[in-house]
């Protein structure tokens, strides 16, 4: 078996008395989208940004490409190559898609400090943005203040982003949310041929979304993991269909 | 040209034409007026880099103002007592070379403003105004406290500190000096804010969680946007301290942060010559309205208000009515 992309063993984080994360072991393989799902407060949110580095772990190790990334901040993780999305859309509002998409360019390939050549005719950070741009499916739109975008739009802008990292791994934090089943659909046709280049940590809400794109698929209830497996395994567990599907099954 | 490019080249045009009537009408007084101008835009430019692109409400800006003073005067007053300034390790003596003064004033500046950031740039918000306020105020208590160069007396500078062919004293000649580093200073901004830099150091003000994300640290982004930010007013303060041929403890105080902040915000934060059109209205006030009451600042107050609450574009957002805020 080939070795995991991320792989997280242990990991716990307190909040207090709460345990948002606890002892939760988890590996992203090589080519798989491996869904997270849970109800809410399970602490999806926090194991991401312990993944992310927003967060530090209590206990446990991160071990990503074969290597402890505890010593790497957020900005070192996405240089490593680890790309995430917001639950939450967080794009620079007052840019364009463009410059939004030149700026994730920027960080991957460097070279930030340069303080006189206009960026906006430098063909090293426009040609990959727009390529990016084409394909998250926002062609066209490149020229359009990211505050004027739609919702559905905006979620494709951090794709976008995230492409443009030329990431080794993504995390999409709930990439579908609020976004109806159509353009949930719609996104969903876009991240599948992704995970070929880099696996997919995929934090949803969406149910169908989740059965129809995922692997593997890993149940966070109350900060632990209490069933990884594939779709039908996951649909069948009959602790999972307890605690989590019974609740609309 | 759109709106705003017209606007800006008549705010450039006018800042030009101002003292060159002013020679023909033999008014010098009008020329020292529009260096005033000048230096106190460019001051402002300093702060505005730091404000209006990153961010960063910095209410210490007068530290890099006085330090840039001082290096001046420090460096002149030095060489035309022919004493040097220190004799240890090596002996270095003083200059009246204004060439060889604004590098030394634009670096101390950008050191002491690598300190302050290194420092501040920790907090953010209402933290880092207090800070920045905090570190102004002990330039400016260390300055009075510090008796070698006049203390809390000051430090007069007899001669005006010289160019090479140009004569310095000669008030046209010395504004024609302030003119071109404020354009100079405004063009180097302008190629910055559409730079790699600038794109990094924009999302940083707007949004570091995702610049974060892609992989930049805001924080060292920040600190040289302040360090540039530190050069740029600290070059003002050598130019004002040759302007009134004095230095004293008054240009680290606390008042010249706000009258700098003033400046940007009037003329219209994050806007290119909103320092430029801010120092201008400033001084028209003072001038006129300064004449008929001692309290014109009172005007000012009302004025700020007006455009804090009405027109957060300042002057330059009001003419241009091109709808960014």
């Amino acid at each position: 078996m080939a070795d995991p992309v991320l792989s997280l063993s242990g990991l716990s984080r307190s909040f207090g008395a709460l345990k948002a994360t606890d002892d939760v072991s988890l590996a992203l393989m090589p080519g798989e989208i491996h869904a997270l799902i849970g109800p809410n407060g399970a602490g999806k949110s926090t194991l991401i940004n312990l993944i992310t580095g927003e967060l530090q772990p209590s206990a446990g190790a991160i071990r990503f490409l074969g290597r402890d990334i505890a010593a790497l901040d957020v900005a070192g993780r996405a240089r490593a190559g680890l790309a995430r999305t917001f639950q939450v859309s967080s794009v620079v509002a007052d840019f364009t898609v463009l410059q939004n998409v030149m700026l994730a360019v920027q960080g991957a390939s460097g070279g930030t400090f340069r303080f006189f050549r206009s960026a906006l005719s430098d063909d090293t950070l426009t040609g990959p943005a727009h390529g990016h741009i084409a394909a998250a499916g926002l062609t066209d739109r490149g020229e359009v203040p990211a505050a004027q975008l739609s919702h559905g739009e905006r979620r494709k802008l951090e794709v976008a982003m995230a492409l443009a990292l030329q990431p080794r791994a993504f995390l999409l934090d709930e990439p579908m949310a609020g976004m109806g089943a159509e353009g949930a659909a719609d996104l969903g046709a876009l991240l599948r041929p992704l995970a070929a280049t880099a696996p997919i940590l995929l934090v949803e809400h969406d149910m169908d979304a989740v059965f129809a794109l995922s692997d593997r698929i890993s149940v966070l209830v109350a900060g632990r993991i209490i069933a990884t497996g594939g779709v039908d395994d996951i649909r069948n567990d009959p602790e999972v269909r307890r605690v989590y599907l019974g609740e609309d099954a | 040209m759109n709106r705003l490019a017209w606007i800006n080249a008549t705010l450039a045009g006018a800042l030009l034409a101002i003292p060159l009537g002013a020679l023909v009408l033999d008014e010098p007084f009008v020329i020292t007026l529009a260096t005033k101008v000048a230096v106190l835009a460019l001051a402002g430019v300093g702060l505005n880099l730091a404000l209006g692109y990153g961010g960063l409400v910095s209410f210490g800006h007068a530290a890099f103002f006085g330090i840039g003073g001082y290096a001046s005067g420090i460096l002149a007053s030095s060489a035309l007592a022919y004493t040097p300034i220190f004799t240890w390790p090596v002996e270095v003596a003083g200059t009246t070379q204004m060439l060889i003064i604004w590098p030394v004033a634009m670096i101390a500046a950008a050191l002491a403003a690598l300190l302050i950031g290194a420092l501040s740039l920790r907090t953010s918000g209402i933290f880092f105004i207090m800070i920045t306020l905090a570190f102004g105020q002990m330039f400016f208590f260390f300055a009075i406290s510090w008796p070698a160069y006049g203390g809390e007396d000051g430090l007069p500078i007899y001669v005006r500190s010289g160019f090479p062919g140009l004569n310095t004293l000669d008030p046209i000649q010395f504004f024609a000096i302030c003119y071109v580093l404020l354009m100079t200073a405004i063009f180097l901004v302008w190629r910055l804010t559409g730079s790699r830099f600038g794109l990094a150091l924009q999302a940083a003000r707007q949004n570091r969680q995702r610049l974060s994300a892609v992989g930049v640290r805001p924080f060292g982004v920040l600190l040289v946007a302040f360090a540039i930010s530190g050069a740029i007013t600290g070059l003002a303060g050598a130019l004002f301290a040759d302007l009134n041929r004095f230095v004293s403890p008054s240009m680290l105080s606390w008042h010249i942060s706000g009258e700098i902040l003033i400046f940007v915000i009037l003329g219209g934060v994050g806007r290119l010559f909103g320092p430029l059109a801010g120092a201008g209205l400033f001084i028209l006030l003072e001038h006129n309205l300064g004449g008929v009451s001692d309290y014109w600042q009172l005007f000012l107050g009302a004025l700020l208000l007006g455009v804090v609450l009405f027109a957060r574009g300042g002057l330059i957002g009001v003419l241009a009515r091109d709808g960014r805020g």
